[in-house]
């Protein structure tokens, strides 16, 4: 088979009574206008008059920039203006750091100042009247340059002959810290065995959102507000980032979006082109359009974080028991610190992957590359960390002869053992891990996968086996960042959401999120409509965001898998305030019933024993809004409710670097098969399950899609996709001919399966999710490595193994073996 | 040597409707639907025509807009996705694909229902491997196309 299926396992207990909305796969609202073309996305947004902005971008991974001229590209009738780095670094300040020195003294603009880091790094911006010729005049823009040696190889960063990106910093180093906790001296003391592992690499690609960045920005000069049109995703952080350095109040930056063409994490740090966007509109006094080209998103946008671990140890029982392991973390943010160093911390809300082991020592440097500036990307930090962790099990079952399986069932933190709080203090809230691996095999075919292989041999194929196990921590603690810098007064989470009831009963509500085709509308109106007893259409959701809604706050933004906690608990509180005053109208109305007697039902409020005597919300609405002469001077009722859901958070200790973390664990178990023509090292994925455990679903189906999804990009990341630099610091992938991302004909058959195990933490049992995903890489590595089995016995030390790294694996395993070692204590 | 034109009058129809406009040469045909003729259904998700959001049916035939100048189409009979359903009313293949979930942010899905309309009219009952070849040449980066495998199997005959 080649399409997908789903199947059901036997029923969890489920927390929450059944809702007459919620957890039903209804269609989603967004739907009919994105099917018709009727969308509105950011590269639709027109205004008279606006120019187009083109950025001069630099063609060396390390110079000093010696002179700029635009005075040709200013010469060209239809060029409105230019932005040079000169001026830029008068009219703003630096971008706040969020690390520590030495990454602290980074002075990071809109445009380069002085010097160039990274090939594509914007130097100029030209705007004109048409997109073309704006491309034009950029090529009219004379910038001298004086070559400096490029860095693109992390493992060099610190060498002492190496060239220094960032004098302000005076060395590579951007942020380092160490992290223990348990005792490892005592775990290494009673391992059997201790499995050591030198270097493995998790490469560098991002989920190449199908709509680049871009922005429409209008400045009005009465009032010295921008209004920035923007598919940035996180604009509460842009907003922290760019008032500061525009050196204006956030209520100075509206940021207006509706629909966003794929996010990923990768459209949060945009803003340095907006302060481009913003000075530019205010300077030519007209609005300022700005899209991205693909080559230019490829060159210089939010690449996922690249790592190295090195020195590798772990101690294990000669029964596969895992005791604990140290590593040395080496991670390449490229040129810039745009949301790093938090990459730095974020990996530790799953410190443990889903094991049990208490010791755990691993040593975090961050360095800075000659190429672009790392930002989050779908399963940012964590997902580079888990696949350490798997690679660590599956290596040690490899060396040690063990069952994979067995070696993770013995390990996995259990169903019995939750809330389960890991050595660093994060609070795993629910699941079931070795269920849901369990679901894994069966939809793989696991029983029967020794005569698969034979099969196989037989037509001169290998066949691989792998699982990959990872959490989709939900809900970011962003106190977090402190255990980065003390200093940072960050902590905590929010979301916002306001429910009304209208003139005309009209029952709305605007969300603080900034959905990319996860449904937020669909999903707030059954939430909405659970409470409120009315049809799901009856609930209009407002389609984006906008800062003048006042539906937002410092968090606001569709990041780190948390709308079903945050974003939904900020639904329901609006509502559940919301149903309580129409209740108290209620009772004024319907002649002083209590409001214990009363319910809402069928767009009513009504008297539970005398349904008939109901007040329709329409009358609600029109009484409160239109017509409220008479009601009681106490009534405090609004019908127009604001709600900050906040998530019980404590700031973390610093000194152990120790505390939760993130509120929810979603977890997913995939398991994939491969089949391998040896000759070739080409590889196919003849069989694929993803079990994915969100807790409790709201909309079945756009949770499945989000598992799909991310397991297709996963398989890219895994098969295909990485962005590959030159010595001298040249992206080799800078468009979609080079960079392959998955196309239909090479999606493997899927299997799809699931468990709800609802969080005892959240409003609505519900944890986040869609970051999933990275068990896809996972999981294909491990088949790579099972498949290499008495073929030379190479273990997979790559994230990224395209065919051809998979044929020397084979035929020249001496390398990977080189890598590990065994040793017995 | 004699002086080049930079602009030429092109008349195009799209979706029934005619439209006759100066366009520079230069400028490619999904640039002069989105941009001139505000049609911005089409969509573009790269540079180098791979990823087919800007699919369309010109003349009867499946082509990328960003891999045709505007004034090639002259003359031409263009449809796009604004053109599918009729008076709100999604088209079978439209509504499958919200009932499979088919889409999730929605970019690639007017370029993508192009695809399938252009495949479907030629071959009415598709087999999977055929839908899947058709629509090799669209990139979705949300759903891993296995939802759109469905939802075009949903219309087949």
């Amino acid at each position: 088979m080649s399409g997908s299926t789903t199947i059901a396992p036997d029923p969890v207990e489920i927390l929450a009574p059944q809702k007459q909305w919620s957890g039903q796969s209804i269609p989603r609202k967004e739907d009919k206008r994105l099917t018709q073309g009727e969308g509105v996305f950011v590269d639709d947004v027109k205004r008279h008059g606006m120019g187009y902005l083109h950025f001069v971008r630099s063609p060396y991974g390390h110079a000093h920039i010696t002179s700029i001229d635009v005075s040709k590209a200013e010469e060209i009738k239809g060029v409105y203006g230019t932005l040079t780095g000169e001026e830029v670094a008068s009219l703003t300040d630096p971008f706040f750091q969020l690390a520590t020195p030495p990454g602290a003294h980074l002075k990071d603009y809109a445009l380069a100042v002085g010097k160039v880091r990274y090939v594509g790094e914007p130097v100029v911006a030209v705007v004109a009247e048409t997109r073309d010729l704006a491309r034009d005049a950029s090529e009219l823009v004379e910038v001298e340059y004086e070559p400096l040696e490029a860095l693109v190889d992390a493992r060099r960063a610190l060498d002492d002959a190496t060239p220094v990106l960032h004098d302000d910093a005076g060395s590579n180093l951007m942020w380092e810290g160490v992290y223990e906790w348990g005792d490892l001296d005592a775990a290494f003391a009673e391992a059997d065995r201790i499995v050591k592992i030198k270097e493995l690499h998790f490469h560098r690609f991002n989920s190449t959102p199908l709509e680049c960045d871009g922005a429409l920005v209008e400045y009005n000069r009465g009032t010295g507000q921008w209004t920035i049109h923007t598919n940035n995703q996180f604009p509460g952080f842009a907003a922290i980032m760019m008032g500061p350095a525009m050196r204006t109040g956030l209520d100075k930056l509206r940021f207006v979006t509706q629909d966003i063409g794929g996010g990923f994490g990768n459209k949060i740090t945009s803003h340095p082109q907006l302060v481009a966007c913003c000075l530019l509109a205010r300077k030519l006094n007209r609005p300022v359009q700005w899209t991205e080209w693909r080559t230019d998103f490829h060159l210089s946008m939010s690449h996922g974080n690249e790592r190295w671990f090195h020195d590798t140890e772990v101690a294990v029982k000669s029964d596969g028991t895992l005791l604990g392991f140290r590593t040395k973390a080496l991670d390449d943010a490229g040129a810039w610190l745009r949301y790093e160093p938090l990459g730095g911390v974020i990996w530790a809300q799953v410190t443990p992957g889903m094991y049990k082991w208490r010791n755990i020592r691993l040593e975090f440097t961050q360095v800075a590359t000659n190429k672009a500036p790392c930002s989050p990307n779908r399963g940012y930090s964590r997902m580079q960390h888990l696949w350490f962790t798997e690679r660590m099990i599956d290596i040690v079952a490899h060396e040690l002869e063990l069952d994979p399986v067995d070696v993770r069932k013995r390990n996995y933190v259990k169903a019995e053992d939750m809330p389960y709080e890991t050595p660093n203090g994060c609070v795993y809230d629910s699941g079931d891990y070795a269920q849901m691996l369990d679901l894994a095999l069966e939809l793989i075919g696991w029983e029967g996968i020794d005569e698969r292989k034979n099969e196989a041999r037989s037509r001169g194929k290998i066949v691989g086996v792998g699982i990959g196990s990872t959490l989709d921590s939900g809900t970011n603690n962003f106190g977090q960042s402190r255990l980065i810098n003390p200093e940072l007064q960050f902590s905590g989470n929010n979301e916002v959401a306001t429910v009304k009831l209208d003139i005309f009963g009209e029952i709305v509500v605007t969300l603080g999120t900034t959905p990319q085709g996860q449904g937020h509308e669909t999903t707030a109106a059954q939430v909405v409509a659970d409470i409120l007893g009315c049809p799901v259409d009856d609930v209009h959701v407002r389609a984006g965001h906008d800062s003048y809604w006042n539906s937002h706050a410092g968090f606001s933004g569709t990041y780190a898998s948390q709308f079903a906690v945050t974003g939904l608990s900020a639904v329901k509180g609006a509502t559940d305030m919301l149903a309580e005053q129409i209740k108290r109208l209620g009772s004024v109305i319907l002649g002083g019933v209590p409001v214990e007697a009363l319910e809402l039902a069928e767009g009513t409020v009504r008297i539970k024993d005398n349904p008939e005597a109901a007040l329709p919300f329409m009358a609600c609405g029109a009484i409160i809004n239109a017509n409220n002469a008479g009601l009681p001077e106490d009534l405090d009722v609004t019908l127009n409710c604001r709600y900050v859901y906040r998530p019980p958070f404590e700031v973390p200790d610093v000194e152990r670097k120790f505390g939760n973390l993130t509120l929810t664990y979603a977890a997913q178990i995939h398991a994939a098969v491969v089949e391998i023509d040896p000759e070739t090292g080409h590889y196919e994925i003849v069989d694929y399950a993803a079990v994915d455990d969100c807790g409790l679903r709201i909309h079945p189906q756009i949770v499945e899609g989000q598992v799909m999804g991310a397991t297709a990009q996963a398989l890219g990341a895994a098969m295909h996709e990485s962005f590959e630099y030159d010595g001298d610091g040249n992206l080799l992938t800078p468009n979609f001919y080079d960079y392959h991302v998955p196309h239909a004909l090479d999606m493997p058959p899927l299997r799809t399966g699931y468990i709800e195990s609802a969080s005892p933490f959240t409003p609505l049992g519900t944890k986040g999710m869609g970051e999933g995903g990275g068990a896809g890489i996972h999981a294909v590595c491990a088949a790579v490595q099972d498949a290499m089995r008495g073929h030379g016995d190479a273990i997979v030390y790559d994230s990224w193994n395209p065919y051809a790294r998979v044929w020397e694996l084979l035929n020249k395993p001496e390398h990977a073996r080189a890598l590990v070692e065994v040793v017995s204590s | 040597m004699g002086v080049v034109a930079s602009s030429k009058a092109i008349t195009v129809t799209v979706n029934g409707v005619e439209y006759e406009r100066e366009v520079e040469a230069r400028k490619l045909l999904i640039h002069f639907i989105r941009d001139d003729l505000d049609l911005t259904g089409s969509h573009i998700g790269c540079d180098t025509g791979n990823c087919g959001a800007c699919s369309v049916i010109v003349d009867g035939g499946l082509l990328k807009s960003c891999m045709l100048l505007a004034v090639q189409a002259d003359g031409a009979t263009i449809e796009t996705v604004e053109g599918l359903s009729e008076d709100g009313t999604l088209t079978p293949l439209q509504q499958a694909f919200s009932d499979h979930h088919a889409l999730q942010c929605g970019y690639c899905t007017p370029g993508m229902l192009m695809s399938a309309t252009a495949l479907l009219r030629a071959n009415p009952s598709p087999s999977e491997a055929e839908i899947k070849k058709a629509l090799q040449g669209n990139i979705c980066r949300c759903t891993g196309y296995w939802n759109i495998f469905e939802a075009v199997k949903a219309v087949a005959r």
